[in-house]
């Protein structure tokens, strides 16, 4: 092997680089297709863009917003990353941070009058262990009966919005809610995330989401867990030969999915609101971006997540000043998926235009860094 | 007491047949798409873009079946999207399916604001006519669908060929099938039944357009297919099921009786996840599904 | 040596000089001139000139991997060619789909049939040419196909659904379908691997009788036998390239082998005697269910000792790899007992087996033994990761792993740019070396080896059987289960014989008699009784 420490290193980085050229040429790509579209409907792009931008930075509080606004994102984020590792696409994020939610709500709108210490952690633990579970049933069911987890999970999240929409309604002789406000009771302070950005609503969900991201990372890249969930992911057969558990290994991947968006559900309700309210925030969807456009990579995922922070907190400030509707965001979240599953077959696109000049050139270089190459086949 | 008969009347019954209309059409879409070997959890995408384009067709042609068409054109385009991805360019079709979802939901209501400045809902525009008290003209063709889908898939030559696609790319594509054409057509004919599915819904029987009205029929529809084993009659038994468990909720709404409204409303979901798991076991997918012909 | 004749086909001898005589004029049925087709990293043919008589079995020799189906796909139109011409009936044609091959009259039974197993025998005949009109009239295509089938003799039910259908009658569903379409030259791609030895006595039949009704036939494969069975010429093909067109009657086993091989080769690995030792692996009375409630094992025994190799030789299904995999630990048997050494394993999951000194070298390198987008170093985990030094059960060592893989990769002669290179970056042979590193680095006492040259080039071949004589030589106990007879045949000290989930025969590897151990293989007694059962 004539090959040093040196080169080696160079292929680990250019892999690297690679890997994150793509996704911020997919953000790129997403952006320049959103102001096309911004300007076929008759406003300013440009103009556009900078309410947004000021919007998201243009003040210390607005900084503070669009760090808030990150945080769900952040947990969203690693719950699919976790989950597509393992080979399991997880389409019930958004109940799972439900469940997350109504748990931690439910307990901190008790004020049993502990500590902030105890009561915090105690809640999230909460929040991470009803969103694991919720997350677990799908795991179950797939290693169990192979019932399909994209079908599940949607709908175990139909599910979790009636069980919540039940909860706050229905239950109010036995559990903290209020059935007129239509939420669990308001978490007293020392049941909430503290504020760690004084004049803004930024709480320490974001530290939370931030040790959350490097303890799957370790979890992934350095644990037999994670070489189990990494293995099964991307080959059932060679995980069955190096005798991984298959059906064990998607069932834990999944409740620490689960556990993650449990953990997004909570730091937003004892975090943000103070309360869980009788709607689901939305960030499922989201989140599936988030973690494709983060490589499904924890790292990747934080970085992913705070540019999706920024979209949301600057669209208000664009649909008010511009008059630019704040849609366009879920649009500029449908695009940017496109553009990171096109980019992933740009190899397949090289091949296509070599084929019809007649010449022939290597085919998908980037597939094994993309992740969004067609996995483990469903049978949906 | 004589309840029972009371509570299944004609009221029920329609009801059924109204709830099952969009499932029905959504599920043949997805169906076909499923059954040529792509995925499609995008109906639900499909649909919103079908009921706000038939509602933009109606309100500009003054005319619902005007709205009707340039739902079907525009529901058939935007498939277009999930088709050249997942097939042209062999991406994740749940990835892609999920980004045509948020695609739909936000232009949809990006488009609302920007055409009548208003936020969240359209106005109210004319409607498909009814055949019966009730019964919109959309319903009966919905389950007409069912048989159609039927003789295509059985009898025609196009279907055996839809179905080899399906099956086993590899080996269609080895007799001279064309099977990326195929799949394509029938990509689009999903978003063509998904957007009659969503027309259903505004042009046929509300009036008008509110964002994210489809409310996750798409992804019940998509239950359906799996539950009815990927055969067009039982996917109609189990649309009428979905449905039914949802009627009968609104049925002991209205009737007053006394039961949760959110855990009658969980009761569709719960049905769909025990059936998948309990019948997927016996079922069979196509083949095929997800895979494509060797490259090259 | 054997000179190679025809018409050793059974009942028929008398048909061919007649027959042959009466085409007059030798035109071409097929020339494929100049082919070349590049795949990335790969030079598939380079250059590859191919001439059928109309009329003949023409057969196409080489090994795997030369470039046999590669050439006949871009006949079949299903892969276009970088260069090169080809003539169809004198014609210059150029497919661009199967559709177009279909129409100049070819037909290709492929070694992986083409075939949907929910479908019934007429649809998938009729498939994509089911006639005129919108609808499909199932009865009169049910018709046509008995009618086909019986033409030839191919007794075929037209309603039977394929997936119900044994390989053998599978393989005539796919014939038929060609003769269905009317091909006047019909393509075969290794048509025996999955067949006993009477279904391709029935398959010679079918293909004499095509040939006498005037069809042209090209019949691929890799063995030398079938060469001198069937065909009427021959052209070899090696490493992309044509080497020689012969007369099959006019040459000998020994001249074909060179040309494929590329030199003078002796068929035989070079290794000495073996000297067994004390018993390392066995298994008694192994039963398991397999597909259709039928015993894939079947009260299996059989024994390895320590220093010698043990080839099991059947036919593809009979339950080789529900065996392989059961003594790998990937399936519990229903009932039995495993011993390794004097351990019992029978319940041992599959890193309990590798910790008390199993080696498994699966059969699929790209969906068992690897995972391809992981790199060299995470490869190495496999079936590792819990086993110290490489991890703890809980965390795992990449540092220490790394310098492993780099050690080894130096050993085992791995071309790789660094243990960072993902698996799936390496060719066949680098990726089995790997995987030969990975399951030899604990020096196991029994190592099961599964196809472990399959799709490889001959120097790798030869690394890989010196590899496992080398092994052999250290004490160690192999079980190599191969589908290619002649490896299993060169490679073992002794040759036990899988027929319906049991050893039906036993052999020593110095002398074979292959008459027998083909009928053994076919599930036939020889003599009336059977032959020693070991345990």
């Amino acid at each position: 092997m004539g090959t040093g420490w040196a080169s080696q290193h160079n292929a680990a980085w250019r892999s690297t680089a690679v890997t994150v050229g793509t996704s911020i040429l997919a953000v790129t790509i997403a952006l320049l297709a959103g102001a096309v579209f911004i300007a076929v409907s008759g406003h300013d792009p440009i103009e556009s863009y900078r309410a947004l931008w000021n919007g998201a930075f243009g003040s210390r509080r607005a900084v503070g917003e669009t760090l808030a606004a990150s945080v769900p994102y952040i947990f969203g984020g690693l719950s699919f990353a976790i989950a597509y590792r393992a080979g399991m696409f997880n389409i019930g994020i958004e109940g799972q941070m439900v469940m997350g939610g109504l748990a931690a709500g439910l307990f901190a709108g008790w004020d049993l009058g502990l500590p902030a210490v105890v009561y915090v952690p105690t809640s999230m633990a909460l929040a991470l262990l009803a969103g694991g579970l919720w997350g677990s049933i799908a795991g179950v069911l797939k290693a169990a009966t192979g019932a399909h987890e994209v079908i599940t999970t949607i709908m175990l999240n139909y599910l979790a919005f009636r069980l919540l929409s039940f909860t706050v309604l229905e239950t109010d002789k036995h559990l903290p809610v209020d059935p007129q406000l239509q939420a669990t009771h308001m978490a007293p302070p020392e049941a909430r995330l503290p504020i760690i950005l004084s004049g803004t609503r930024l709480h320490a969900g974001l530290i939370v989401g931030i040790l959350a991201a490097i303890l799957l990372w370790y979890l992934l890249f350095r644990t037999t867990f994670g070489y189990n969930v990494r293995t099964v992911g991307l080959s059932r057969g060679a995980a069955a030969y190096a005798g991984i558990r298959w059906g064990s290994t998607v069932v834990a991947a999944m409740f620490v999915s689960g556990g993650m968006a449990g953990l997004g559900g909570g730091s937003e309700t004892i975090g943000l609101l103070g309360q869980q309210y009788n709607s689901p925030q939305g960030y499922g969807f989201t989140s599936i971006a988030v973690g494709l456009v983060g490589r499904n990579h924890p790292i990747g995922v934080i970085a992913a997540a705070l540019v999706f922070g920024v979209l949301r907190s600057g669209s208000n400030a664009m649909q008010n000043q511009v008059g630019t509707s704040r849609e366009i965001v879920l649009v500029l979240q449908g695009l940017v998926i496109l553009a990171i599953a096109g980019l992933a077959a740009s190899g397949r696109i090289k091949a296509w235009w070599a084929r019809r000049r007649r010449t022939t050139m290597p085919t998908d270089e980037f597939s094994n860094t993309i992740g969004v190459e067609p996995g483990v086949t469903p049978e949906l | 007491m004589d309840g029972i008969i009371d509570f299944f009347d004609l009221n029920l019954f329609k009801a059924v047949l109204r709830m099952a209309t969009p499932l029905v059409f959504a599920a043949m879409g997805g169906l076909l798409s499923e059954r040529s070997g792509i995925m499609n959890i995008a109906l639900e995408g499909l649909m919103l873009s079908g009921a706000f384009a038939a509602v933009v067709g109606t309100y500009y042609l003054h005319n619902p079946w005007w709205g009707l068409l340039v739902a079907l054109i525009v529901g058939g385009l935007t498939a277009l999207i999930h088709a050249f991805w997942s097939i042209g360019l062999r991406s994740d079709q749940i990835v892609t399916g999920t980004a045509i979802n948020l695609l739909a939901a936000g232009t949809t209501v990006f488009l609302i604001q920007r055409i009548w400045a208003q936020s969240g809902r359209t106005p109210t525009v004319q409607k498909l006519p009814d055949v019966a008290a009730q019964v919109n003209v959309l319903v009966p063709i919905a389950f007409l669908c069912v048989p159609i889908v039927y003789f295509f898939l059985k009898s025609s030559k196009l279907g055996l060929r839809v179905m080899a696609c399906g099956e086993h790319p590899q080996a269609a594509e080895s007799v001279g099938i064309n099977v990326s054409l195929l799949r394509y057509g029938m990509v689009m004919m999903s978003g063509v039944f998904a957007a009659a599915a969503g027309a259903f819904l505004t042009i046929g029987s509300l009036g008008l357009f509110t964002r994210d009205m489809t409310a996750g029929r798409g992804f019940i529809a998509l239950a359906a297919v799996i539950f009815g084993n990927w055969m067009p009659f039982g996917t109609l038994a189990a649309c009428i099921l979905f449905a039914g468990a949802q009627a009968f909720q609104i049925q002991a709404q209205t009737k007053g009786i006394g039961i949760s409204a959110d855990l009658l409303l969980a009761l569709p979901y719960v049905l769909t996840i025990i059936a998948i798991a309990g019948v997927v076991r016996g079922s069979r997918a196509p083949a095929g599904l997800g895979q494509h012909p060797t490259p090259n | 040596m054997v000179v190679l004749t025809r018409g050793r086909v059974g009942r028929r001898v008398a048909w061919i000089v007649t027959e042959q005589v009466e085409v007059p004029q030798p035109q071409m049925a097929v020339e494929m001139l100049g082919i070349v087709k590049r795949f990335p990293g790969v030079v598939a043919n380079a250059g590859v000139d191919l001439s059928v008589e109309r009329g003949e079995i023409h057969a196409l020799l080489g090994e795997n991997g030369a470039g046999k189906s590669t050439l006949m796909n871009i006949l079949m139109g299903l892969i276009h060619p970088d260069h090169g011409k080809i003539l169809v009936h004198g014609r210059d044609v150029r497919f661009h789909s199967p559709r177009d091959a279909v129409d100049a009259g070819l037909g290709m039974v492929h070694q992986h049939f083409m075939l949907i197993p929910r479908f019934s025998v007429t649809e998938n005949i009729i498939l994509g040419s089911e006639g005129p009109g919108a609808f499909i009239d199932r009865q009169a295509a049910e018709e046509r196909v008995a009618q086909t089938a019986a033409e030839y003799g191919l007794v075929v039910d037209p309603r039977a659904r394929v997936e119900d259908l044994p390989v053998g009658i599978q393989q005539r569903v796919e014939i038929l379908r060609v003769l269905y379409q009317d091909s006047n030259i019909l393509i075969l791609d290794e048509p025996t691997a999955l067949l006993t030895p009477q279904e391709v006595e029935d398959l010679y039949r079918v293909l004499n009788a095509l040939r006498d009704a005037g069809r042209t036939v090209i019949f691929i494969t890799h063995k030398l036998r079938e060469v001198a069975a069937i065909s009427d010429r021959v052209t070899v093909i090696r490493r992309g390239m044509t080497v020689g067109t012969r007369v099959t009657a006019d040459t000998t086993a020994a001249e074909l082998a060179e040309l494929m091989v590329g030199r003078g080769v002796s068929l035989r690995v070079d290794r000495t005697r073996a000297h067994p030792g004390e018993v390392a692996l066995q298994a008694f009375d192994l039963t398991m269910k397999g597909r259709g409630g039928v015993n894939a094992l079947d009260g299996l025994s059989l024994s390895v000792r320590k220093g010698e190799i043990v080839g099991i030789a059947g036919v593809e299904g009979n339950g080789q790899t529900e065996l392989v995999e059961t003594l790998a630990g990937l399936h519990i048997p229903e009932s039995g007992t495993i011993l390794l050494g004097e351990m019992d394993i029978t319940r041992d999951d599959p890193v309990e087996r590798r910790r008390k000194g199993l080696s498994y070298i699966p059969e699929d390198r790209h969906h068992r033994g690897l995972v391809l987008p992981f790199s060299l170093t995470e490869n190495m985990l496999l079936g590792n990761s819990e086993i110290p030094p490489f991890g703890d059960g809980r965390r795992i060592d990449y540092a220490k792993t790394e310098e492993i893989t780099r050690e080894l990769m130096e050993r085992f002669d791995v071309r790789a740019p660094g243990p960072e290179t993902s698996a799936g970056a390496l060719s066949g042979g680098n990726q089995q070396k790997l995987i030969i590193a990975r399951e030899l680095f604990r020096e196991p006492a029994v190592l099961l080896a599964v196809q472990p040259t399959r799709g490889l080039d001959v120097g790798a071949i030869e690394f890989v059987h010196s590899r496992i004589v080398a092994e052999r030589d250290k004490g160690r106990g192999v079980l190599l289960l191969s589908f290619d007879l002649d490896e299993t045949l060169d490679l073992s000290d002794r040759i036990l014989v899988i027929y319906h989930g049991k050893i039906v025969g036993e052999f020593s590897g110095e002398r074979v008699d292959r008459a027998e151990l083909g009928l053994l293989m076919g599930g036939r007694v020889p003599h009336g009784d059977r032959v020693g059962i070991t345990t």
